[in-house]
């Protein structure tokens, strides 16, 4: 008799539960618009935007396909949460002390055990299957057409074009020294220059303490670690300037050492080059980069 | 007093002639578990405020761009450093496993005290020096020219080791060898307490469920702690002795400090939220007046997370330069965690459904943990994957994603706990209608607190910065004004409980009703220095 009254109960629950999901639902997708659409990002490309509630606008393959795969998993966690929720407010309305006076003693189901342990790892094993996918076009990095060298310093970037063999420093640029389009702690003296629509393989090491190399709007981070020559790559596919700013915690002025990259034509980019080696020319007596020996 | 051969009656009567202990040896002195549980509550209070003021003080310096208050921006990474470290291992550590723990695991199975009660009293008084210790360092050079440490509560090298040549990092590592043994200490006594001293018919699985939550919990202390103790000491040797470690120019390697950490740093997490899984199953089955639903599934699935726990360490460093196999492993280990762990969440609906619930503070504090950790929770599946966390790490949607499953998961279960526990402890009811404020102040405050910093590390703004791009600026503003909502919650909380001590309200010996079974509501509020001299049986 008791199990009769529960099952009812259950099948009440879930039709409840249906229909505030479906009222529910059209709230949601106003959200998931702003949310998932990559015009929320509004201001400027490559840098964040006042109020921001999504990712900055892609700008490379792989950044976009990790917009596709966030909005994928966003829809599947508001689902999952709004899902606890209902299920709370149903308890709050249903069960509370004077809308049910008499406990039930149930303390047991076993297709609702089975039911909550298999379905979770059916919804993993769907989200694994591009979660794999991501993680190899990120990691396997495609044959390059650019390498640059980025060392973290405390507390600036060095740039290093190992094949034009010149290397400059970039650092953010202080507020008298800023124009009033270059963003504040955004904006820096040298930026990285790179020709559009080209694979850049971007080798990361650091000089003292670690330091991490982050453009969000190219999908990218990797630590700078000393003594570790780590690798990613982006393919911008858009002309333009993208910051990013130091991610891993180095010091004291860990906040005021960004990554500016500017991508241009291929065109500007070979004339760019010849400017730079010029400029730029490491002296052959000294190593592009030094390690600071162990005290 | 001597023979033993007559059991738990004869003594009795002799010594009940024993004066209890009182004056400050009953405290320095204490051998009771109790007592020991009650300075643990006072010093998780007093070291909850302290970290509290310091991430206001982060919040105001954050309210707007530029630098406001903070002469140097490394003043600011000491602030964080230290908000970290005092929260995690100062406060609630010692509410729900020192506190908590110590009141009531005894009283649920029936023991008169812990097994070894003397350390026991070493275990908690260990940690007001090593907080002595903590902020010393603040006191003494860490960077060359400053003060203080400002590497994080991760503290990675060589950031901790070259990067802070002063004294002060060393003070930071001395401090937390005494909380990591004040911990394995207390992980041998409960161990041994909980294997040995049930009382007769209480088999492990007719053991409350908050007893099983900190079992596991003591589990993973035992085993991660002296990781731990082995880094930090790896530390102080690179920094003091001449080793290489992590130093790559000496053949070491930086990532191995990282590897080391986390290795107990992820199963420290756990630490900090099963304590307050165990409460939660209490409290939800009292106020819904039904027993847990699902016990063994309970037990069980607290067991796996704290067992999984063990071999997902390296989704904290998916940026190190890691190999892709390797993260791929490591991506579906972390995601299988989510199964116990939503085995507990629709457990606790489970247990509420046809439950007869009574919405009070308590219960209150309880709900709250189920959703808004549900949220936590499942930020955490996503930032599980390495492909996305690449744009998520080291951003404030990871800073959004702990705090959801700490300071609204570990710290509403402290929260529900004590207002659970408060008649039983001091013998007084609170004010509901206090409890109540402070319940909503917290929830609205911390809530426009962190959710906004989901929005900030989606955009793309970094951790542990001082200081920010000005596009960041509008949901900083919310996020600060939430904070300081938050600390009038805090207020209200300690005016509740200096009205609970003056009011004088006597707390019933059970008051929660029929829905509250287990042992400590058939002692007095609050029960007497000595308990169970006769072992109850437990059919």
């Amino acid at each position: 008799m008791r199990q009769g009254r529960d099952t009812i109960d259950f099948a009440e629950g879930a039709m409840t539960t249906m229909l505030v999901l479906k009222r529910l639902a059209a709230v949601v997708a106003a959200i998931m618009s702003v949310l998932a659409g990559s015009e929320a990002a509004l201001a400027g490309m490559g840098q964040p935007s006042p109020w921001q509630l999504g990712f900055q606008q892609a700008a490379t393959p792989v950044m976009e396909n990790i917009v596709w795969f966030h909005d994928f998993l966003l829809w599947l966690i508001v689902a999952i949460t709004i899902f606890v929720l209902i299920l709370l407010l149903i308890i709050f309305v249903r069960f509370n002390a004077r809308s049910n006076p008499t406990p039930s003693k149930t303390t047991h189901n076993t297709l609702l055990e089975v039911a909550w342990t298999l379905i979770p790892v059916i919804i993993l094993v769907a989200i694994a299957v591009p979660s794999f996918k991501l993680l190899f076009l990120q990691t396997v990095i495609p044959q390059a057409d650019v390498i640059v060298k980025a060392t973290g310093k405390q507390w600036y970037w060095s740039y290093s074009y190992p094949d034009s063999k010149f290397e400059f420093d970039s650092l953010m640029l202080q507020d008298k020294d800023r124009k009033p389009d270059q963003p504040r702690l955004l904006a820096v003296d040298n930026e990285m220059v790179v020709p559009v629509n080209k694979v850049v393989r971007v080798q990361v090491i650091a000089a003292d303490v670690i330091h991490a190399f982050a453009v969000p709007s190219f999908g990218i981070k990797i630590d700078a670690v000393p003594g570790r020559l780590n690798e990613t790559w982006f393919k911008a596919t858009r002309e333009g300037v993208y910051y990013g700013q130091c991610s891993e915690l180095c010091g004291r002025d860990h906040a005021f050492m960004p990554i500016a990259v500017r991508v241009v034509s291929e065109r500007e980019y070979a004339a760019w080059l010849d400017q730079a080696k010029k400029k730029y020319a490491t002296d052959d007596s000294q190593p592009a980069t030094t390690l600071v020996a162990a005290k | 007093m001597a023979t033993t051969a007559h059991g738990a009656h004869d003594g009795h009567a002799a010594h009940e002639e024993h004066h209890t202990p009182s004056g400050w040896r009953r405290f320095v002195y204490s051998t009771n578990h109790k007592d020991i549980g009650t300075m643990y509550l006072v010093f998780a209070l007093v070291s909850g405020v302290v970290g509290g003021l310091l991430s206001v003080g982060m919040r105001i310096e954050l309210q707007e761009p530029g630098m406001q208050i903070f002469a140097s921006a490394h003043t600011f990474n000491v602030f964080v450093t230290a908000h970290g470290l005092i929260m995690v291992f100062f406060m609630i550590m010692p509410a729900l496993i020192g506190g908590f723990g110590n009141w009531f695991v005894p009283l649920m199975i029936g023991a008169p005290d812990m097994a070894f009660p003397r350390m026991n009293n070493i275990s908690f008084w260990l940690l007001p020096a090593a907080l002595a210790l903590l902020v010393t360092s603040l006191f003494v050079e860490g960077p060359p020219g400053e003060l203080g440490v400002g590497g994080g509560w991760t503290v990675y090298a060589p950031l901790s080791t070259s990067g802070h040549p002063g004294p002060a990092m060393d003070f930071g590592i001395l401090a937390l060898h005494l909380a990591g043994a004040s911990s394995i200490l207390g992980a041998i006594n409960f161990i041994t307490t909980i294997f040995n001293m049930r009382a007769p018919g209480m088999t492990l699985h007719k053991m409350p469920l908050f007893v099983w939550s900190e079992l596991v919990t003591v589990f993973l202390l035992l085993l991660s702690l002296p990781v731990l103790a082995g880094a930090i000491t790896m530390l102080l040797t690179d920094r003091n002795f001449g080793t290489t470690f992590f130093n790559a120019a000496g053949g070491g390697d930086p990532i191995l400090f990282q590897h080391l950490f986390w290795f107990f740093g992820h199963p420290e997490v756990y630490i900090l939220i099963l304590p307050a899984f165990g409460v939660i199953s209490q409290i939800v089955a009292t106020f819904s007046k039904k027993p847990v639903f699902g016990y063994l599934g309970m037990a069980y699935a607290m067991v796996a997370i704290g067992g999984i726990g063990f071999v997902v360490w390296a989704h904290h460093m998916y940026t190190v330069g890691m190999n892709t196999g390797t993260q791929a492993y490591f991506i579906a280990a972390t995601m299988v965690i989510a199964v116990p762990t939503g085995v507990k969440i629709f457990s606790w609906i489970a247990t509420m459904w046809g439950g007869s619930i009574e919405f009070k503070t308590p219960m209150l504090w309880a709900v709250g943990l189920i959703f808004l950790f549900t949220v936590g929770g499942v930020t955490g599946v996503v930032l599980a994957n390495a492909g996305v966390d690449r744009a998520m790490h080291d951003t404030y949607y990871v800073v959004a994603h702990f705090h959801y499953t700490m300071s609204l998961g570990a710290t509403f279960g402290i929260f529900a706990a004590w207002y659970y526990w408060f008649p039983k402890i001091s013998g007084y009811m609170y004010s509901e209608t206090i409890g109540k404020l402070h319940f909503w102040l917290t929830f609205i405050g911390v809530n426009i607190v962190f959710f906004p910093q989901h929005f900030l590390g989606l955009a793309g703004m970094p951790r542990r910065i001082a200081d920010y791009p000005d596009a960041f600026a509008g949901w900083n503003y919310v996020s600060s004004i939430g904070s300081y909502v938050s600390a009038l919650g805090v207020v209200v909380f300690f005016y509740g409980v200096v009205h609970a001590f003056v009011r004088k309200e006597k707390a019933a010996a059970n008051p929660w009703g029929a829905g509250a079974t287990t042992l400590e509501w058939t002692l007095s509020s609050p029960p007497p220095f000595h308990q169970f001299n006769e072992l109850p049986r437990i059919k």
